[in-house]
């Protein structure tokens, strides 16, 4: 019994993981590729999971939709429109430096969390959508997760290599590059705007998707599920942590950093009564103080950003 | 080729650059000297586009040009290297001059996914080309180092490497020779006159090495307080009073 417990608590751990990975992943272009800062990723989260939702949920009075199509529709329409939100934003505020873009995007995911409260027709308000459908969702429990589990982890793997095909390739070399020297690279006759562009909604249709596994995994999304804290900050952790600039890392990142989030509520969870309601400060505090340590003691993270290396010795090497 | 008609450039009350006109003939190499603060630099990001001029205007092949992004201008075959050097510092200094060529097919996202085999074809051409420049430049051997961890020099010839990698009409060189030992001067001397025989680059050069000058330039422009001084070859330019006074310094002409 108790191992069958323990058993579902990791297919849990490892779902989640792998949706934090999608959003690392998408940080990662922003950040790593092309030096974006991004503080807004909850916003894109959200255009993702509600579309999802909307387009696969069976039809429900009193609000927009929904239209009972497949998942797969679901999620795909979720990076479209992650996608389509990215643009004007990323066209009005990419043109600010690193900082004043935090400061934009931090307003615009809160733009985004308050219209989604507030719009009843659009997302049924603070009730949210449920009766989102999940793949193989109808297994018995375990195998449910487990299914679930193999999914997402095969659109993490899909989703990693066409990020790492990019890294190397001239797109991702001419990213680096504009976010090494914006200067350099606009006399080298890059267009710098189109392609931070680019990159913004890049990494912000693997947020989306991020978003629509998020939601089909709790079968419903609610406002409440937009919390910057959650969905902004601690991915921006599991970057920094991980190793911002290389794809690996942010995939590891988003693992050590969701099992110490994830075993410190079990952790909290033990303290006494009078202590539980600051339970959640605590993990706060501890994520920071990791935060902290990383920046102070290794700044390029776990797995530095890679060198390409010398391509042709490896080919010969190789023949 | 390059016609600066009454270039005017103020920042915030201070005029840098003021009522600068000159030529540039197709397939010259010019020099443009003068004391620091003249505004030869200031001169440089306004031709290269990273400036926009209060008034007067430039043209480039014909075309007037005035106000366009530098990235536009390089397309129209502008390149320019920086005095400090700008070089990509967590890219390797393969991948600083790799990135270069214009119109790679892998720059678009893509291209990268749906047809690998063109992308690496084209790698496989612009790899080869950044190798030859890395050896022409001595740096094979940091070909693979952060091109922010090479020595000042060394990121010096990266600057200049990047100019080699496009089909560049008009190079502009700021100070190509400082931190450059004398050898290595002398090939990239070379170098500046096979490109500009052979390839036909029209190269300005802002300089302060006048034995690089002596050999390579004609004409010399030599700017003072943002507005030229005078334009001649060096012979003319080197005994002018004006330079002297202004430059050069009284002994300077016996030293050079």
């Amino acid at each position: 019994m108790e191992l069958i417990g323990l058993a579902n608590y990791a297919l849990f751990m490892g779902i989640f993981i792998g949706i934090y990975a999608l959003l690392a992943l998408g940080l990662n272009i922003q950040w790593g590729f092309a030096g974006l800062f991004n503080a807004g990723i909850a916003g894109f989260f959200a255009v993702g999971a509600y579309t999802s939702a909307i387009l696969t949920s069976p039809s429900a009075d009193g609000r927009l939709g929904g239209f009972e199509l497949p998942f797969f529709v679901g999620w795909f329409g979720a990076m479209v429109a992650a996608a389509l939100i990215a643009w004007p934003i990323g066209k009005i505020c990419l043109r600010f430096r690193s900082d004043y873009l935090a400061i934009a995007t931090i307003g615009v995911a809160e733009i985004i969390r308050l219209v989604i409260k507030s719009e009843e027709v659009l997302t049924n308000g603070a009730r949210g959508i449920t009766n989102i459908p999940r793949p193989f969702g109808d297994l018995p429990y375990v195998q449910s997760q487990l299914a679930y589990l193999a999914i997402v982890a095969a659109v993490l793997v899909v989703a990693y290599l066409m990020v790492q095909r990019q890294f190397n390739a001239p797109w991702g070399r001419m990213m680096r590059a504009i976010r090494d020297n914006e200067l350099a690279a606009r006399a080298m006759g890059k267009n710098v705007e189109y392609r931070r562009l680019e990159a913004f909604i890049f990494g912000a249709a693997l947020m989306g998707l991020g978003g629509a596994l998020f939601a089909h995994f709790n079968r419903s999304i609610t406002p409440e599920a937009i919390d910057p804290m959650v969905a902004t900050f601690l991915v921006w952790i599991m970057l920094i942590l991980g190793g911002s600039g290389n794809n690996k890392g942010a995939i590891l990142g988003a693992t050590v950093v969701w099992i110490i989030w994830s075993v410190s509520e079990i952790a909290t969870d033990q303290l006494p009564h009078e202590y539980a309601v600051k339970a959640k400060y605590i993990r706060l505090f501890l994520i920071g103080l990791m935060l902290q340590l990383v920046l102070r003691f290794r700044p390029e993270g776990i797995l530095p950003e890679p060198l390409r290396g010398d391509t042709r010795t490896d080919d010969n090497a190789v023949k | 080729m390059l016609e600066l008609d009454q270039l005017v450039m103020d920042f915030s009350g201070f005029r840098a650059v003021n009522g600068c006109s000159f030529r540039v003939d197709e397939g010259s190499i010019t020099a443009l000297i003068g004391p620091n603060g003249a505004g030869k630099t200031t001169l440089f990001n306004l031709i290269a586009g990273a400036l926009v001029p209060t008034s007067g205007t430039i043209r480039f092949l014909g075309e007037d040009v005035t106000g366009l992004s530098s990235d536009a201008l390089f397309h129209k075959g502008l390149v320019r290297t920086f005095q400090i050097p700008h070089e990509f510092h967590r890219l390797t200094a393969l991948e600083n001059l790799m990135m270069v060529p214009p119109a790679q097919i892998g720059e678009g996202l893509f291209a990268n996914w749906l047809s690998w085999g063109k992308v690496r074809a084209s790698e496989a051409e612009v790899e080869q080309k950044a190798y030859d420049t890395l050896e022409f430049l001595e740096l094979t051997h940091v070909a693979h180092q952060r091109a922010g961890n090479l020595s000042g020099g060394q990121k010096k010839l990266l600057e200049l490497g990047r100019t080699m990698m496009t089909d560049a009409k008009l190079v502009l060189l700021d100070e190509p020779a400082a931190g450059v030992n004398r050898t290595l001067l002398r090939k990239l001397e070379e170098k500046i006159q096979i490109l500009n025989k052979e390839r036909g680059y029209t190269f300005i050069l802002i300089e302060h090495d006048m034995e690089m000058i002596e050999k390579l330039c004609d004409p010399v422009i030599c700017m003072a307080e943002g507005a030229v001084l005078i334009q001649g070859d060096f012979q003319t330019v080197r005994s002018d009073a004006r330079v002297l006074e202004a430059y050069l310094g009284e002994t300077a002409g016996e030293v050079a």
